[in-house]
């Protein structure tokens, strides 16, 4: 039996008639072909398939489809506005917080609802608002350094040098 | 070189615009999904296919029964064992692939696997490496002729006798057993494949999570060819790779099942596994039971060493090791420090467990190696009354004495270890931690400072040592430069987020003068990469970064013959800076390698070969010999055990950087895999076989809260004999890592006569230690 679902995907409104059962990051991924959303366990643990679900950060592998309906969905490929990067987008590549992208989008989804609560946290808030995101090839510094970056370009301040600094 | 540029790569990855397996979507793709064995020992009594097979959208439901018309039910290891790729009588480990279903979608796919029936008939498994050396243990592999017990090897290297007559006459002798975890490497992305046969055209292409495409074209060819796949029919194709770490370099059955179907049906064939049939069935790391000696004089001086190694290697030696040295590089085993004489052995068994034996980010087994000689180090320093610094000052092999000849073969390529150990000390105060720890224990505090001073030994390999079945560990470099001066560069490596697209554009740029923004890196195609064996044990900047350089030096070589045909001088006439070649003594008679590519294309010397291109394939001569100082800092909270590190500073030589955020960057990340097996991971088996930790909810994988804030910096010995002087980096934070925070923890509960813990060390551990010996 299936089930139609209207979602607004990035601006664009999408309609799909979906298995009840249909997972929201398959309806993403598999369905819309989004394949910037990634998936890395099966137990809701790694944050990779992390989206904005009405300006929310979800885990897409932890709703259904359906409960996506008549809402909105940001994902990775939703945050270049006009051929400009988002100031996560662009905090992480001027930091390093990335090696192998696996990771990325899931981080940067949740950092966006991270910045939007609290425009300038600190480094302690910002690892425990990332803690439900796994990455396990950059050791997270980095990754503090890119939403920093992003907090102080957002709020219109000069961000900090992206220079790896040594002891 | 030295220069932090952003990285190439990224601006995909920022983007979602990454292309990792499980993005790829042919025309009628199939799915495939796994039924995996509940049972460790057990017969297979049946497999009722009949339900599954009426579920809509299945298509198929394989057996090992099945695979065996084809003599394709068991597979070669990388250590020439021999491993099932589905199982025909008896399963060997919780987890292993049974059966696979083949359907029209992932659902379709996932509901076959449910409706399979399989009667088991359950054994009693074998779990502890020690019993089933037992005399009583039943015989794990009565498939492999003659086989009578589960020992699978015994290695040995090093002067024994001298060994013992050191140990038998020393003032200080401390011997200490540990255990290193069996743990898992759970890269963000799992394994998968999309296998694509072209009947028509009798071509498979195989788009796989492989860290080594060229090796895996090879063993397919190797175990397909009497089907007709043979390698010129075969491309291998890895793309974007969400983390890797040695978990993504052994064949597992899911790829080979999903070729034989792809093969008998002539439709492309995905298979991901989940997170759970990652960490419960792909290969495991470490599980290493070793004893550790070490003899000394009363003053702290170091006279010898001795390991003792049992390894659980579960039910088939799978380990991804070159194929001369199933213990990997262990022997490197003794250590930073200046003696001569040592002795190590090994013997492996067979379990009831998954196979394996790879890397998680270390170079072949360096990780226990280093554990080992690290925490006997302490040891040794606690029972003379030494500073661990000081003892470590007094031991280390002096910078003036490289090349050293180790007591077990090694030729060290370079070193300061007592530069690197000062500069951690400094940047620490050390000086002023071990105040502050005086004082926190007249107050009853716990405070622990641990250092890791460790070599590392990567970049495999020469060839006359290193193989993997058989082929030597060389890497290469092909560089392709067009006629506008714009490069393409193709390397037998493959990143799985190391940044290869950008430190070999920049190794290229150094060498050539053309901008690295110019030069385009590509890895990861074997139809169009040159032959390499891949990215593993910090190989890829030792091997295909030395190649690189030397196949830019030979277009360097043709450049200059250009520019004297250009200039009308002689070859000797002209001098050489990045990007140009110029008369010497007239700077204005110049000749840029834009200019000079270009005639090779439109104007080369008559008899000159005309284009611009050129290909390395570099044996290294000798291996090479990263180091680090590492210093740590925890606080414990007596009540609770709880474990807080405090700070962590890492002093890596890691020979000449080429890109210093970049390293920085792989050091970051080392430290965090580090920390992982001290205080979080290990995969826990009860007796019945059963794993107790085989997913993310249980299986801690450190996140930003438990990764403290690490503190890098560096000393630099170039290594001699690599053309850039770099040595490779990836791993040996990973490798240090662990003992400086198991050396912090036991440091900081030493006052109460603890002298040892095994790592994951966990607040439970820490409390019960301290709860033992009446601390609280």
């Amino acid at each position: 039996m299936l089930k139609q679902i209207t979602v607004t995907v990035n601006g664009t409104q999408h309609t799909a008639e979906v298995e009840p059962r249909l997972l929201l990051v398959h309806l993403i991924r598999e369905v819309l072909n989004l394949t910037g959303t990634h998936i890395g366990c099966d137990t809701s643990s790694c944050g990779a398939c992390t989206i904005l679900l009405d300006g929310k950060s979800v885990k897409s592998c932890t709703l259904l489809a359906v409960q996506a309906n008549g809402k909105s969905v940001t994902t990775i490929e939703g945050m270049i506005q006009d051929g400009q990067l988002h100031p996560l987008q662009e905090g992480f590549k001027e930091n390093h917080a990335l090696h192998c992208g696996f990771c990325t989008p899931g981080m940067i989804l949740r950092a966006t609802e991270l910045l939007a609560n609290n425009p300038n946290p600190t480094e302690e808030e910002i690892r425990w608002g990332i803690s439900g995101n796994l990455c396990r090839c950059t050791g997270y510094n980095n990754i503090v350094k890119a939403i920093q970056y992003a907090g102080a370009k957002m709020r219109g301040e000069e961000p900090a040098s992206t220079e790896p600094q040594f002891v | 070189m030295g220069h932090s540029m952003k990285r190439k790569e990224d601006a995909r990855f920022i983007q979602g615009k990454g292309n990792y397996v499980d993005d790829i979507k042919l025309p009628g793709m199939l799915y495939m999904d796994i039924v995996r064995s509940p049972y460790a020992y057990a017969k297979i009594k049946n497999i009722d296919t009949e339900a599954a097979l009426k579920v809509p959208g299945v298509l198929a439901v394989v057996t090992g029964r099945d695979l065996e018309k084809y003599n394709l039910h068991w597979m070669p290891t990388l250590m020439s064992d021999t491993q099932m790729v589905l199982p025909t009588d008896t399963v060997m480990y919780q987890a292993q692939e049974v059966a696979a279903v083949i359907a029209t979608s992932r659902y379709a796919a996932r509901d076959g696997r449910e409706a399979v029936r399989v009667e088991y008939e359950p054994m009693k498994p074998v779990m502890d490496p020690y019993k089933s050396l037992l005399p009583d243990a039943p015989v794990l592999r009565p498939d492999k002729p003659g086989k009578t017990d589960n020992h699978i090897w015994h290695w040995e290297v090093g002067d024994k006798q001298k060994t013992e007559d050191v140990f038998s006459k020393a003032e200080v002798v401390v011997k200490q057993d540990m255990y290193i975890p069996r743990i898992h490497v759970a890269s963000i992305e799992t394994c998968g494949c999309v296998a694509d046969y072209d009947k028509v055209n009798n071509h498979l292409t195989m788009y796989m999570t492989t860290q080594a495409p060229h090796a895996i074209r090879t063993v397919i060819a190797l175990v397909a060819g009497h089907v007709g796949l043979t390698e010129e029919k075969i491309r291998v194709v890895s793309p974007d790779i969400g983390g890797g770490f040695g978990g993504k370099v052994p064949v597992y059955p899911g790829y080979v099942i999903a070729i034989a179907v792809s093969f008998l049906v002539g439709a492309p064939v995905k298979w991901i596994e989940d997170r759970s049939e990652n960490l419960q069935a792909d290969s495991f790391a470490r599980d290493y039971h070793i004893t550790a000696e070490m003899a000394g004089t009363k003053d702290g001086k170091i006279l010898a060493t001795r390991f003792k190694v049992l390894a659980d290697h579960g039910y088939t030696d799978a380990s991804a090791n070159p194929s001369k040295f199933p213990t990997g590089l262990f022997s490197i085993g003794t250590g930073s420090y200046d003696y001569g004489a040592s002795y190590m052995e090994a013997d492996a068994v067979y379990t009831n467990k998954p196979p394996g034996g790879v890397a998680y980010r270390c170079s072949f087994r360096v990780t226990e190696a280093v554990h080992a000689i690290e925490r006997i180090t302490d040891r040794f320093a606690l029972e003379v009354g030494k500073d661990p610094a000081e003892l470590r000052m007094q031991n280390f092999i002096k910078k003036e004495d490289f090349p050293w000849k180790s007591p077990t073969g090694w030729t060290y390529d370079s070193g300061d270890y007592h530069a690197g150990l000062q500069k951690a000390m400094d940047a620490i105060d050390y000086a002023g931690l071990r105040k502050e720890q005086a004082e926190k224990r007249a107050k009853g505090e716990l405070m622990g400072i641990g250092i890791s001073t460790f070599t590392e030994i990567v970049g495999a390999g020469p060839s006359k040592d290193f193989d993997i079945l058989g082929i030597k560990m060389f890497d290469s470099a092909e560089i392709r430069v067009h006629p506008t001066g714009k490069a393409i560069a193709r390397f037998g490596t493959k990143s799985q987020g190391q940044g290869h697209e950008t430190t070999y554009a920049q190794i290229i740029a150094e060498e050539l003068g053309i901008p690295a923004e110019h030069i385009q890196v590509e890895e990861g195609d074997t139809d169009t990469a040159p032959y390499g064996l891949g990215t593993y044990a910090s190989r890829s900047t030792p091997t295909a970064g030395a190649a690189a350089a030397m196949a830019a030096r030979k277009l360097r070589d043709k450049a200059r013959k250009i520019a004297a045909y250009l200039l009308e001088v002689s070859e000797a006439d002209l001098e050489w800076e990045p990007g140009k070649f110029f008369v010497k003594g007239a700077p204005e008679k110049v000749k840029t390698i834009q200019e000079i590519v270009f005639a090779a294309y439109t104007n080369h010397p008559q008899g000159m070969e005309a284009g611009f291109e050129a290909t390395h394939y570099y044996d290294p001569p000798n291996l090479t010999f990263p180091s680090g100082a590492y210093i740590c800092v925890v606080d414990i909270d007596k009540e609770t055990g709880s474990i807080n590190v405090r700070r962590f500073v890492a002093i890596d030589d890691c020979g000449h950087i080429i890109n210093p955020m970049i390293v920085q960057g792989q050091v970051h990340g080392g430290l965090t895999q580090g920390i992982a097996p001290a205080m979080y991971e290990e995969l826990i088996y009860d007796e019945a076989g059963n794993i107790l930790n085989g997913t993310l909810m249980d299986y801690l994988v450190p996140t930003a809260v438990e990764s403290p804030s690490w503190e890098t910096g560096h000393v630099v010995t170039p290594s001699p004999h690599h053309p850039i002087g770099a040595k490779g980096v990836g791993e040996s934070p990973t490798v240090g890592a662990p003992p400086a925070i198991a050396n912090a923890i036991v440091d900081a509960l030493s006052p109460y006569g603890i002298t040892h813990m095994d790592i994951p060390i966990t607040p439970f551990k820490v409390w019960k230690a301290l709860k033992e010996k009446g601390a609280i």
